[in-house]
């Protein structure tokens, strides 16, 4: 399922990175530990966070992963949303917390 | 190929730059995907380290027909007890770095999983030299 698709039936608000709404989205990854990320989450994966500066963009990007969902109405640092337009990356803003919205993703993506 | 990079301690808005050129470079020679994928999260965490723990360090890339080869030598504070340091979960990370989410102690336990050998050896008040290589074909 791609980005765009995700975004639209979940009611995501897409924050930056728009160029990469077309990314396709194979399973998610929660994790707030970076190391975490780094270690566990596969490629395309969409990656559920609360955090929001730069360096989740660089992860994401050396994990090729598809976008970022921060949860609970976080929004990125200015830092971090440069780096999802450099590198076609969305970023996804949800008020929804990281539980309620992994439930709803995991029943889309596995439908 | 030869390629060096430097890492300014602290300064974590560029952590993973060298990463992410490895990344293009090892792409642009056609490196298995999987391999990439291994040295990639090495490297990020070796070099976050640099960044969480020391003043500055030197990146050292060697990349040949059979392997790549990436020694990072940081001056810095040193770990005393490598063993420990070696352990998932165990961090000394400072409670600003641990709030960015780095410092859950996994960092050196991802370089381990993701080297086919692994080399730490420190001096405390000195630094530490990380040295690490991939085989191209397992």
């Amino acid at each position: 399922m791609k980005v765009k698709e995700v975004a639209e039936k979940l009611g995501l608000t897409v924050i930056s990175g728009a160029n990469g709404l077309e990314n396709e989205i194979s399973m998610g990854y929660s994790s707030d530990l970076l190391s975490d990320v780094m270690g566990s989450a596969q490629s395309g994966d969409i990656w559920i966070t609360l955090q929001t500066h730069k360096n989740v963009m660089a992860i994401a990007s050396l994990k090729d992963l598809s976008a970022v969902i921060l949860v609970k109405g976080f929004t990125p640092d200015p830092d971090m949303e440069e780096q999802s337009n450099e590198e076609n990356i969305p970023v996804l803003g949800t008020t929804e917390d990281t539980f309620t919205i992994n439930g709803k993703l995991y029943n889309l993506l596995n439908q | 190929m030869h390629f060096e990079f430097n890492v300014e301690g602290g300064n974590f808005s560029k952590a993973g730059t060298a990463s992410s050129q490895l990344k293009k470079i090892l792409k642009q020679l056609n490196v298995d995907p999987k391999v990439i994928k291994r040295v990639v999260v090495a490297l990020y965490e070796a070099e976050v380290n640099i960044v969480a723990h020391a003043f500055n360090g030197i990146i050292y890339i060697d990349i040949d027909t059979e392997k790549i080869e990436i020694k990072l030598i940081d001056e810095g504070p040193g770990i005393a007890d490598i063993e420990l340091a070696m352990q998932q979960g165990y961090s000394t990370a400072s409670p600003e770095v641990r709030e960015m989410g780095f410092g859950a102690g996994m960092g050196l336990p991802n370089i381990k999983n993701n080297t086919d050998e692994l080399k730490v050896t420190s001096e405390v008040g000195k630094g530490t030299t990380v040295e690490m290589i991939t085989y191209l074909s397992s």
